[in-house]
């Protein structure tokens, strides 16, 4: 098994489904001769040529729609947003024409699309380009959606999603391109709807997707070091959730910390939290603290920009505070 | 001819236009029409009004909820345009469907039951009168957002060039349509991709209570398909020759070249908006009356007449028949149950269908 970067698994995940189903084609700005805004697709004109890697015209509403249109016929186009930021002005084709085509003709069509995306902040592009969007999209019945924090999940994940019979929102984060890890080789799938356990703990159980995964396990990591033992679960798929694994968990630990990017309220960690508040009230020995983004648009300046971002000092803050430490 | 010059109109009531590429008298000629074909025509446009009335007892009965928008005074260009379309080639409405639907052949007690909200409708009483769909007729579907079909109508035509097959895509919308972000986008792709798609908009001349002149800033609305270097059209759409004419042959064009065109058949609602609009505030009696004289089945009728194509008790029958025909759809949807109530979560994702 090799060691690759997340950019790069994601990377094979669309070779090996280009390879193997002449249906699948890449669409969105600049992922043809420019190579890729975040080069995710160099390489691809070169191996597949101008009719399966198309670049479009800065037309989100536009291509996305197209793409969704091709998809009702049985192609299965994945459609790069450049940022997820610029996902909103193809809100109308996502939310309320690829995700209703199923349910709204009575299952007679489907829309096999996926939608890649990258999001999050820290790159200090501000307000307009750091959002975390996740949330958004998990509202919507119809839609999937899917966060991957490590390379081999998003090999896995990609490739699930490019066969699935739905729309699936495939959530990336500018922040781990560049980060490394063991994937399989060859033929590697990650279902939908199973979180992972990434790490085993016994003490308070820790729920993160995406990048906050990452940090989850730094504070883990800090927090193992004062004996104390957490357990990190990345929700991998968000809609579907995996609600089984996060209650057991929590039945097993009594404590629970979620961290995520997003804006503190309103997020999938509220959704999160009422799940368990629901299904595991009982065995909670301690109100669940939730860890978010402060509630502004994003700044500019650096430490401003950070003070925004969950940390993993904050987690660590957090876990503690549910061990009344 | 050159792309920016291509452009077509008939008597149409509203404009001035230059290279009429049909003059006006050879539009309306019975002799280049079998009479088996004009009575068709005849019998279609007659079918859709007479459903569409009997779509609108339904909702005053209660029968019918939500929005319930009719083709009453639009059946020449509904029936104008469906016509010309191959069995292969694939159609998008936009929510106001119900003609097009019939005319494509979608079995009509189905759209009547879709309409009634029952399991045997179209869509499984999950879409209702804005959502009709019949995906074996290549009928992709109503849709309830302004123009947010128009770029899943690209889509499929984009599926065709990728498959390299041979149909066509007939991508219809209204007037209000041509002024959002939607269809810009996807008429600059289809011409910039060469993608075969036949535009159809359908400019009853008011976007709900708004008029065209009050909306967009172009009132020749096939001009902004031009802005995209896309051929315009504009034609008498109630005129159902005029309409079935011209774009038979802008069908085959867009097949031949795989290249959009853009048609817009200027027509009228009679009724309001939806069901829900008395369509009084926007206009007056006098604009109404006027357009009932071109009314594009009793005009039709009459030149059917004096053509001697047939005759009154000719057209006494069909009368007759479409009656006894749309009373066939309502008693399929009256027998058809309702959706089962358990089932409310199917079809949310594809496994589930």
């Amino acid at each position: 098994m090799a060691e690759i970067t997340y950019r790069e698994a994601l990377r094979d995940a669309l070779i090996e489904e280009m390879d193997q189903d002449p249906d699948v084609f890449v669409m969105g700005e600049e992922v043809g001769v420019f190579q890729g805004a975040y080069k995710v697709t160099e390489g691809l004109l070169d191996r597949f040529g101008e009719k399966r890697v198309i670049d479009t015209p800065i037309a989100e509403e536009g291509f996305v729609g197209l793409g969704a249109g091709a998809a009702m016929t049985g192609l299965r186009p994945v459609v790069e947003l450049m940022t997820v930021n610029f996902g909103m002005v193809a809100m109308d084709q996502i939310a309320n024409h690829a995700a209703k085509i199923s349910y709204m003709f009575g299952g007679r069509l489907k829309c096999p699309m996926v939608i890649r995306a990258p999001g999050g902040g820290g790159q200090q592009l501000t307000a307009q380009h750091s959002h975390c969007l996740d949330v958004w999209f998990a509202y919507i019945p119809g839609l999937k959606v899917v966060a991957p924090s490590v390379p081999s999940d998003a090999k896995g994940l990609l490739k699930t999603s490019i066969r699935d019979d739905n729309p699936v929102m495939f959530l990336e984060h500018l922040a781990l391109y560049n980060t490394k890890g063991v994937v399989p080789e060859g033929e590697h799938t990650v279902p939908f709807g199973e979180a992972d356990i990434k790490r085993v703990g016994s003490d308070v159980t820790l729920i993160a997707h995406s990048r906050m995964v990452l940090y989850a396990l730094q504070a883990a990591a800090q927090l193992s070091e004062e004996d104390i033992s957490v357990e990190v679960i990345d929700l991998r798929s968000i809609r579907p959730l995996d609600a089984e694994t996060l209650v057991h968990s929590v039945q097993k630990t009594h404590r629970c910390v979620i961290a995520e990017e997003e804006h503190r309220s309103f997020g999938v960690n509220a959704e999160v939290a009422a799940t368990i508040y629901e299904e595991a009230f009982d065995y909670l020995d301690a109100p669940i603290e939730r860890v978010g983004g402060v509630e502004v648009p994003m700044p500019y300046s650096k430490p401003l920009e950070q003070a925004v971002i969950p940390s993993p000092e904050k987690i660590v803050t957090a876990v503690k505070k549910t061990l009344y430490l | 001819m050159s792309r920016s010059s291509a452009r077509d109109a008939r008597d149409n009531p509203t404009d001035q236009v230059t290279d009429m590429e049909f003059p006006v008298r050879d539009s309306g000629d019975l002799d280049n029409y079998e009479n088996d074909q004009l009575i068709d025509f005849y019998t279609s446009m007659l079918y859709v009004r007479r459903f569409e009335e009997r779509v609108a007892e339904m909702y005053l009965r209660a029968k019918i909820g939500g929005y319930c928008h009719l083709n009453i005074g639009e059946e020449a260009t509904v029936v104008g345009t469906l016509k010309a379309l191959r069995k292969e080639d694939y159609f998008f409405g936009s929510y106001r469907v119900h003609g097009s639907a019939i005319v494509r052949e979608l079995p009509h007690g189905t759209v009547m039951a879709e309409l009634f909200g029952k399991r045997d409708g179209c869509a499984k009483g999950r879409g209702g009168s804005m959502h009709l769909v019949d995906p074996e007729r290549r009928f992709m579907g109503g849709y309830g957002i302004v123009g947010g079909s128009i770029p899943l109508s690209t889509g499929v035509s984009f599926a065709i060039k990728y498959r390299g097959t041979n149909e066509i895509v007939m991508s219809t919308f209204g007037d209000g349509a041509t002024n959002i972000g939607a269809f810009h986008e996807a008429l600059n792709i289809a011409s910039l991709w060469k993608l075969p798609n036949l535009f159809i908009c359908t400019n009853n001349q008011y976007g709900m209570g708004t008029s065209v002149a009050r909306a967009s800033a172009v009132t020749e609305l096939w001009k902004k398909g031009v802005a995209y270097d896309i051929p315009g059209y504009k034609v008498n759409g109630m005129d159902v020759l005029a309409v079935y004419q011209l774009t038979k042959k802008l069908v085959e064009e867009v097949r031949r070249t795989s290249e959009p065109i853009f048609v817009e058949c200027v027509t009228y609602r009679y009724r309001g908006h939806s069901m829900a609009d008395a369509g009084k505030n926007y206009r007056t009696a006098d604009e109404i009356d006027e357009w009932r004289e071109r009314d594009p089945v009793e005009s039709f009728r009459l030149r059917l007449l004096e053509g001697e194509i047939f005759t009154q008790k000719d057209a006494d029958d069909i009368e007759e028949a479409v009656l006894a025909k749309v009373q066939t759809a309502v008693d399929f949807a009256e027998r058809s149950p309702f959706p089962d109530v358990a089932e409310l979560e199917k079809f949310v994702y594809a496994e589930d269908a």
